[in-house]
């Protein structure tokens, strides 16, 4: 069905624009926490755009990579609010 | 095209639009906390909905249920981790926006 | 056409993040552009049809990496006292001018070198896919990854697993382990708790799944790796009894069961790392058991500083 390929891969386009504007906030955002949750719009969005590609191409291993991400999505984010998070906040940019 | 492969996209696209507006929300809205609250729970939404369209058109139950699975472990990391910068944000100091 | 435009905005991407993980200053901000260079690596291994790789680059990149990168820096910081500004300044645009000049023409060269010999290679190169075919059935295992990663090259993967384990040491011999902190909030010690049984469902459908299809140790390892660091975020200490002796045996049984294995079969064979077709499915699968458990175990402890035990050496 290439209709259906066609629409799977521009929606995963469209998906990844998504995330390159995301990237705005990553330099932007005043505080880390901004920062820090662009990263999770990146890991979700990341996981939408393989299970696209998944169906789109039809292999289906490519959804294991997907639940990869799902599983290892709070990962950095949860490192962040334990660790990185508790000293600085007063730091700002030199960039 | 059959009726469920125009289901499919309608739910695709439908998906699409809130990925949209998740980021939309993450550029536009005025501080930490509106922005974490737009983008956990449109991205979160946007993804239910891409699922629901990819499962429209699996080929087996399996992969619906890899599917569904996929979407509820994004979902429970999404929320822990709203929940989590948000208070932390909070305890940081970090005051909400008044208009 | 529009498999193009993805491509394309994939690499846009990337150069984009490598060029920003480099020139940030702030190095929080350059660590998030380096998770998000390995996550959208993965979509570009995807795309070149290199599935276990893009796993591997997943569970490690985008994820453990991360993690740790991330712990680094607060140690840094800590060590520092916040002066992360650094004391050397930068120097005079005028003075380095023509320093730059030259290393822009030196990179610029290399690139056209590199992209003269890409375009010029020919369009289908089998590489020796034919001859890893023509063999595969002694190999033991179905997937071609796991038999030239586990088989034919074992001799590599065992010198990366010593390599691991070489990290290890060198990362307990200068540091030492942090303390479990403030007691976590509810809703993390929820997130672990339920996040890590379907981390280590995973990690056994990975390992399985690596012997005929895309998966495998590495794979599986850093799935439970990251298990392993998700607990010891939460403030999960492993309990005293199982941190001297039990904790060093599951770290070397990896590489341990890997040598072993090299001795045996030069022994009886006369070449290193030869298996007999009747045993290799099995051998293989025992040594990626080994080495998954190894993995994980080497990673969580790579987080953690060292070995539990070696809390505040100065």
């Amino acid at each position: 069905m290439i209709i259906v390929e066609i629409l799977h891969f521009t929606l995963a386009v469209f998906l990844l624009l998504n995330l390159g504007a995301g990237m705005w906030r990553v330099l932007r955002g005043p505080t880390a926490a901004d920062r820090m949750m662009a990263a999770q719009l990146f890991g979700t969005t990341a996981v939408a755009t393989l299970l696209l590609l998944a169906q789109a191409t039809g292999t289906s291993a490519v959804r294991d990579i997907a639940l990869m991400f799902a599983l290892l999505a709070a990962i950095s984010a949860v490192a962040f609010v334990r660790l990185t998070w508790p000293e600085e906040e007063n730091k700002d940019d030199l960039a | 095209m059959t009726l469920l492969d125009y289901l499919a996209a309608t739910l695709l696209l439908a998906g699409a639009v809130f990925f949209l507006a998740g980021t939309l929300g993450l550029l536009r809205f005025p501080d930490v906390y509106t922005r974490l609250h737009a983008l956990t729970k449109a991205d979160n939404v946007g993804l239910g909905l891409t699922v629901a369209g990819l499962a429209v058109q699996a080929e087996s139950w399996q992969v619906v249920g890899k599917l569904v699975l996929i979407w509820m472990l994004v979902l429970l990391a999404g929320a822990s981790v709203a929940h989590l910068i948000a208070r932390g944000a909070l305890h940081k100091g970090i005051r909400p926006w008044t208009p | 056409m529009v498999k193009l435009a993805f491509d394309g905005l994939v690499v846009l991407l990337l150069l984009w993040l490598a060029w920003q993980t480099l020139a940030c200053a702030d190095l929080f901000k350059a660590i998030l552009q380096f998770i998000s260079f390995s996550l959208v690596m993965a979509l570009a291994w995807v795309r070149l049809d290199a599935l276990d790789i893009a796993l591997a680059e997943a569970a490690i990149g985008a994820g453990i990496t991360g993690a740790l990168l991330l712990a680094a820096l607060a140690r840094l910081r800590a060590s520092l006292d916040g002066n992360l500004s650094g004391d050397g300044a930068s120097p005079d645009g005028r003075e380095v001018l023509p320093v730059r000049g030259l290393i822009l023409a030196g990179v610029a060269l290399a690139t056209a070198g590199l992209g003269y010999a890409v375009l010029s290679l020919p369009e289908t190169a089998p590489g020796l896919s034919q001859q890893i075919e023509a063999r595969l059935g002694d190999s033991g295992v179905g997937s071609r990854v796991t038999a030239v990663l586990l088989n034919f090259r074992g001799y590599d993967t065992l010198l990366e697993m010593v390599v691991l384990m070489l990290a290890l040491v060198s990362v307990k011999t200068f540091s030492s382990t942090r303390h479990a902190g403030a007691a976590p909030q509810d809703v993390l010690q929820v997130l672990s708790r339920v996040v890590v049984l379907p981390l280590i469902l995973v990690t056994a459908y990975f390992l399985w799944a690596g012997t005929d299809g895309h998966g495998g140790a590495f794979q599986a390892g850093s799935v439970l790796g990251a298990a392993g660091v998700l607990l010891l975020l939460s403030g999960w200490r492993l309990p005293s009894p199982h941190t001297g002796v039990p904790l060093r045996a599951l770290i070397a049984a990896g590489p341990g069961l890997f040598v072993i294995v090299a001795l045996v079969t030069l022994l009886l064979q006369g070449t290193l790392l030869t298996y007999p077709p009747a045993y290799a499915g099995s051998l293989i699968l025992l040594l990626e058991i080994a080495a998954t458990f190894s993995i994980g175990a080497t990673l969580a402890m790579l987080f953690l500083g060292g070995l539990p035990g070696d809390e505040d050496r100065p």
